[in-house]
């Protein structure tokens, strides 16, 4: 009788402990495990001259203007590379939360180019894990500057064409870092060139406050060409975030805003001052 | 005899654990919205997915809510929302702790509509504050609802406008919430 009697007092007060738990605690248990994706990897569309694996909205239009500079080093006469600017306008529009389509024309060697991008995985923890975001990235573009050096520059030797993966991952609140493998496709070169040039680029995001963060990007060409006035192309940034506007201060070797361009014919060299400072503008609507 | 003993104890038991689960109702999908307004620009964000229990015969209450659930019209305030407002990577969640007095009709399930008060603790941002906001309670068929407005000041909890966005983002935010609970088992 007295086991019995154990038994139900310790049946009553086990359920009495439980009654006692705090309210909050218990909800706390109550939350259902979710997927939660990572947010804001990287702020804007480009981190320098390159891509990120952020596409636009469903919807939402992005208008981005970027200008380079000459050579920081070209001295007074060109009053430090200011004189001579080169733009590029492009309008990029989120068709859904993936995919990306975007046009834009720089008017360095006048090229017009379009793209798509398109998000293959979202970095996300929960229910669902995956450690990086994946973008797809195919572009085309269209010289319509004639090169001197070509004699015959029909349409067909004027076109080019990259093919990025874009793979990245927040690693911290502060750090997000980026590795793109590249393909580039010339349709016409030069004999000391190679028509396909593979690249492996490397970019991060470093925040420094909650607006202000300092980008870094560096694209490494895989394959060997003859040509040795080719340099890798280098990038550095502030980046600058206000509501819907994203504002980058960029140093670079490269003078071109266009893939085919900066990662395959970049001719500045970084270490010897063939610097342009330049800066990226976005609006989003 | 014995067995008959052994029986009646764990009857009264489960009664007694069967009643206390009645005591507490639940809901997992609370609905929670905000809304401000300023000279360029409202803001109001939205979820359906907040968690509250109530006691009834304590008259005490509890909210979780996950900071990531808030959906907004347009996403970028969304994710501006997370990363430069709310930091949910850090604070991911805002609480509520408190407590509405003892109510005899609430407590007994008698239907009907009662405004209560709550007190208690609001966490939002990793700041405890404490808050009061009248409640109104609904009893109905033995379920049971509640709802509330109240007003909160972002800058209490932490949260720096900067003076760029200003006219974009005001400081009082309306928070506006609603509960329909079912007993929690």
């Amino acid at each position: 009788m007295n086991r019995i009697l154990i038994i139900a007092f310790l049946l009553s007060t086990g359920f009495g402990l439980k009654a006692q738990d705090d309210l909050l605690d218990l909800l706390n248990n109550e939350q259902t495990e979710e997927t939660t994706f990572a947010t804001s990897t990287f702020k804007g569309a480009r981190l320098i001259n390159g891509h990120t694996v952020v596409t636009r909205k469903k919807s939402e239009l992005e208008f981005v203007i970027s200008h380079r500079f000459g050579r920081i080093n070209s001295g007074i006469d060109d009053f430090f590379g200011l004189d001579n600017s080169s733009a590029r306008f492009s309008l990029e529009y989120g068709i859904s939360d993936n995919l990306t389509f975007g046009i834009g024309r720089n008017s360095f060697e006048k090229v017009y180019d379009g793209f798509l991008k398109y998000r293959i995985f979202r970095q996300s923890e929960g229910v669902k894990n995956m450690p990086v975001t994946i973008t797809g990235f195919t572009s085309m573009a269209i010289r319509t500057l004639d090169n001197p050096n070509f004699t015959d520059d029909d349409f067909s030797s004027k076109v080019s064409y990259t093919h990025q993966v874009l793979v990245a991952r927040k690693i911290s609140p502060g750090v997000s870092l980026q590795v793109v493998p590249t393909y580039v496709h010339r349709n016409k070169v030069l004999d000391n060139q190679e028509n396909d040039i593979f690249a492996l680029g490397f970019g991060g995001r470093f925040k420094l406050n909650k607006r202000v963060s300092l980008n870094v990007e560096y694209y490494s060409r895989l394959t060997s060409e003859l040509a040795d006035n080719i340099k890798d192309s280098i990038g550095f940034g502030v980046e600058i975030e206000t509501g819907g506007h994203v504002f980058h201060i960029t140093f670079t070797n490269s003078r071109s805003m266009v893939e085919r361009g900066f990662i395959t014919e970049t001719t500045g060299d970084f270490s010897g001052g063939d610097i342009h400072f330049g800066f990226n503008i976005s609006r989003v609507f | 005899m014995k067995f008959n003993t052994i029986l009646t104890i764990i009857l009264l038991a489960a009664c007694t654990s069967l009643s206390m689960a009645q005591d507490r109702y639940l809901t997992r999908s609370g609905s929670v919205k905000f809304f401000s307004t300023a000279p360029l620009e409202d803001i109001e964000a939205h979820t359906n997915k907040a968690l509250s229990i109530i006691d009834i015969k304590k008259g005490e209450v509890a909210v979780d809510i996950l900071i990531k659930s808030f959906e907004f019209e347009k996403k970028l305030m969304q994710e501006h929302f997370n990363e430069n407002y709310m930091e949910s990577d850090k604070y991911s969640k805002a609480t509520f702790k408190g407590n509405y007095g003892s109510n005899e009709n609430i407590a007994n399930m008698v239907d009907g509509t009662y405004d209560v008060v709550a007190k208690g603790d609001l966490t939002i941002h990793g700041v405890k504050k404490a808050i009061e906001t009248p409640v109104t309670i609904t009893v109905s068929g033995g379920k049971l609802s509640a709802n509330m407005v109240f007003m909160a000041n972002v800058k209490e909890f932490g949260i720096k406008i900067p003076k760029v966005v200003v006219r974009n983002i005001a400081e009082e935010v309306e928070v506006t919430a609603s509960f329909e609970y079912e007993p929690y088992k």
